[in-house]
């Protein structure tokens, strides 16, 4: 079959912070230079917004150089953090508040705004398309076209709709189109199926640690007004997590509306099978500190992401021929702020930056842009990553407390001269469940803590029914053969979002489900699966969760 | 022959709504909107009868605040050749809306209506009825097939316990149910266009409609969470819980 093609300078592929900062600073010196530019960006989530989901709290540092008029425009960040609050949770009872002077800097949010990425980005795709760029969601990239002769990046590939499970084309059938592009710009997010691709293809991430995880578990929550303080910011560590010698963080932020976001992050490179971020998450709303809030209240939302958090160490190389990786796409966290955004939004303004001038040769592009690392070394981003660089390794290395402690030492005392590196993939670190003590989950109480499948329905996830399965397992005997007496198939706990099931065939023999409608595209089971089996592909254009305010 | 479709912007189907705390109405706030899914599939069917050369022009309408352009753009890149958004920020009832829909078949002078049998949120099932009532249109509701005739539009409409098939003199206003069609994708190049097709607005006091509701809201409530099931061993044992319940 045919595929129609279109032709743009830049085609952007996922409007989250990174693309759309990309998207509109190339438009704002196209306009200001009076130059006209084709600039689209496709994106998966049936609108803009629907699969972002972040903490959050936002530094509005990029969005000043961005936009400087931010207010006036009326962009969404309009709870300033009043208030820090830093915990070690020592059991399912006790907490230990940390002074703030003993708190690494990069944990103080003064300045800050409480704020919803989805609406940021949904704000930031209407600045995008009165600047002149074609926003398209609804439609994912679903492969990368390469330039036969040249081997670059010459485009992407949107999927075809109306294709039923087994691959034959519906009533409804439209072949997908291929956009081309002088230059592609990556910006999916963590672990993005395309962007696994190019690092392998172009080697980007040669001499560079692997890129290390965490999986993001967040609720929104509507609590009692007189317990709502908004800007009020909880962050700690510690238990659940500590019980199974594995790490992570939680925070509690409260917005405005009477609504509070509570999440937490389980570091990916957990050692237990058993262990179950979901659980864990559940279990810890009923310590005292987070259920004071929670008690009564009403939970609106549910959602999960996995979050790039190696920092500079595992970031690859962020330039190709004829594209660009960028965001958390490539890795561009601050995890010792815990914050993407900002970064993700100044790693595309750079690119933009870069690809203006470019673009104004006004030759068929498709060039590596290397000055991009020049232009990135050169910018307060490189400078936040680089005292960062140690603190994510640190905690892996040192666990919690040790690591912590080094962590406030370096941030807040003297920048230390040497690199803590971790060179151990996440996917690695799992132990053979006959070594790891078994973890017993309390059942969900209704109020505080849920149920999987209940929790999926409060995201809103949808995927048309009748489609190819979206989750490709390269073999698939593996989960059975090999990950279930191994590792008691860890994908059934991983996954928060009940798309991995273990269940019993007619003969008693145990059988792998794939529940891929329930999928939140939070990219998990693509990380830890420690076969690495599991290949997450875009599902239908439109497809997944459809998250509010989140 | 003109073809008028209205589309109304709602919740997405998919998407849980929620009451607001204070009972007062649903929280939309950054909630996916869309195209009703009725009003979709009437797009559709007024789009493939411009396909198939019965209709010369499909002309989309919708009465909301500006957001509704959206829906509006939706159904030009489906294929309807030009849209007009009767604006108001004001939460109209279905008479204000039929009141308004039949001042624009007037104006367009329309030989053909076609919308959803009722919207996904406010499941009222009125303003078709209402609209054809106001404009002297004959009405053939709840359609699953649609074929335009020698000036009669042939209508199958879905009626309890079967299919009832209608013949109506145009002009016609038709209500589609869910077996009508399937509605296409759009496609990226049309999306593009939809950008370029005309939208107009217009004002209700210019179409001289008294859009001042009639019914009064008092509470808007979700409805009571399902009561946890109970397990009986026998079937006596079910038989006497049915009776203590007043079933049986």
């Amino acid at each position: 079959m045919t595929r129609e093609s279109m032709e743009f300078d830049v085609v952007i592929v996922g409007a989250g912070p990174a693309g759309l900062s990309t998207a509109c600073r190339l438009m704002q010196q196209a306009n200001a230079a009076g130059e006209e530019l084709m600039v689209c960006v496709v994106e998966k989530g049936a609108e803009v917004g629907a699969h972002i989901l972040s903490g959050a709290v936002v530094e509005p540092r990029a969005l000043n150089e961005l936009f400087p008029d931010w207010q006036a425009l009326g962009a969404p960040l309009t709870v300033p953090v009043l208030e820090d609050q830093i915990y070690y949770l020592n059991s399912a009872k006790k907490s230990i508040k940390i002074p703030n002077a003993l708190a690494p800097k990069p944990m103080h949010n003064q300045g800050n705004y409480v704020a919803s990425v989805g609406n940021l980005c949904r704000w930031l795709a209407e600045q995008a398309e009165q600047l002149g760029v074609e926003v398209f969601p609804g439609f994912a990239a679903a492969h990368v076209i390469y330039d036969e002769q040249s081997g670059r990046v010459a485009g992407i590939g949107t999927g075809d709709m109306g294709v039923d499970a087994d691959g034959n084309a519906k009533d409804t059938y439209m072949a997908g189109m291929d956009l081309l592009a002088k230059y592609t710009v990556f910006t999916e997010g963590c672990r993005g199926h395309l962007g696994k691709e190019l690092i392998k293809k172009f080697a980007l991430d040669e001499g560079k640690d692997p890129q290390h995880y965490g999986l993001g578990i967040k609720e929104l929550w509507e609590i009692d007004e007189s317990l709502h303080q908004p800007g009020l910011v909880l962050h700690g560590t510690g238990w659940p997590l500590s019980e199974s010698s594995s790490t992570g963080g939680f925070f509690l932020y409260h917005s405005d509306n009477n609504q509070v976001v509570v999440g937490l992050i389980t570091d990916l490179n957990y050692s237990n099978p058993n262990l179950s971020p979901y659980d864990e998450f559940q279990r810890m709303k009923h310590h005292p500190l987070i259920a004071q809030y929670l008690s009564g209240a009403k939970r609106l939302s549910y959602g999960a992401r996995a979050i790039a958090k190696g920092g500079l160490h595992s970031l690859p190389k962020m330039t190709m021929p004829g594209a660009l990786l960028l965001g958390c796409d490539a890795g561009t966290l601050n995890f010792s702020k815990i914050k993407g955004t900002h970064t993700a939004m100044k790693s595309g303004m750079l690119a933009a930056e870069v690809l203006f001038p470019e673009l104004m040769k006004k030759d068929q592009g498709g060039h590596d842009l290397v000055q991009y690392d020049e232009h990135l070394k050169q910018s307060w981003l490189y400078d936040e990553l680089y005292k960062g660089r140690n603190f994510g390794s640190a905690m892996h290395k040192f666990g919690t407390f040790v690591g912590g402690m080094y962590n406030v030492f370096e941030q807040n005392i003297v920048s230390l001269p040497f690199t803590i590196r971790d060179p151990k993939p996440d996917y690695l670190c799992l132990k053979p469940a006959s070594e790891c003590s078994p973890i017993e989950y309390p059942k969900p109480d209704g109020r505080l803590s849920f149920d999987k499948s209940s929790s999926v329905f409060l995201s809103n996830t949808n995927h048309e029914e009748s489609q190819p399965c979206h989750l490709h397992l390269q073999d698939a005997s593996v989960p059975v053969l090999h990950n279930l007496p191994t590792f008691n198939e860890p994908a059934q706990r991983f996954c928060p979002a009940g798309v991995y099931e273990v269940l019993e065939s007619e003969d008693g023999s145990p059988r792998f489900q794939i529940n891929a409608q329930n999928c939140v595209h939070c990219k998990t089971c693509d990380i830890k699966d420690p076969a690495q089996n599991i290949t997450w592909r875009v599902p239908e254009g439109g497809g997944g969760p459809n998250y509010p305010n989140m | 022959m003109k073809v008028l479709v209205a589309v109304k912007r709602v919740v997405d189907a998919n998407v849980q709504i929620r009451v607001k705390s204070d009972n007062s109405g649903v929280d939309v706030s950054n909630v996916k909107m869309s195209i009703n899914p009725f009003c979709e599939i009437a797009v559709e069917e007024a789009v493939r009868l411009k396909e198939s050369g019965v209709a010369e022009e499909v002309i989309v309408v919708s009465v909301g605040a500006d957001a509704c352009q959206e829906q509006l753009r939706t159904a030009l890149a489906l294929g309807a050749d030009r849209a007009i958004q009767v604006q108001t920020e004001a939460d109209l009832e279905p008479l204000a809306i039929a009141k308004l829909l039949n001042k624009v078949v007037e104006r367009e002078d329309i030989s053909l209506a076609i919308l959803g049998k009722q919207s996904i949120d406010g499941d009222n099932n009125q303003t078709g009825q209402m609209l054809a009532a106001l404009a002297g249109m004959s009405q053939g509701t709840f359609a699953s097939n649609l074929e335009i005739e020698n000036g009669e539009a042939i209508v199958t409409r879905e009626i309890d316990g079967g299919l009832q098939k209608v013949a109506l003199k145009l002009p016609s206003l038709i209500t589609t149910d869910l077996r009508l069609n399937e509605p296409r994708f759009a496609s990226l190049p049309n999306i593009m266009k939809a950008k370029r097709k005309p939208l107009v607005q217009i004002t209700p006091e210019e179409l001289a409609v008294d859009i001042s509701p009639r019914l009064t809201t008092l509470e808007i409530n979700t409805p009571a969470a399902r009561a946890v099931g109970e397990r009986v061993a026998t079937v006596s044992e079910l038989v006497e819980k049915l009776k203590v319940e007043g079933v049986l």
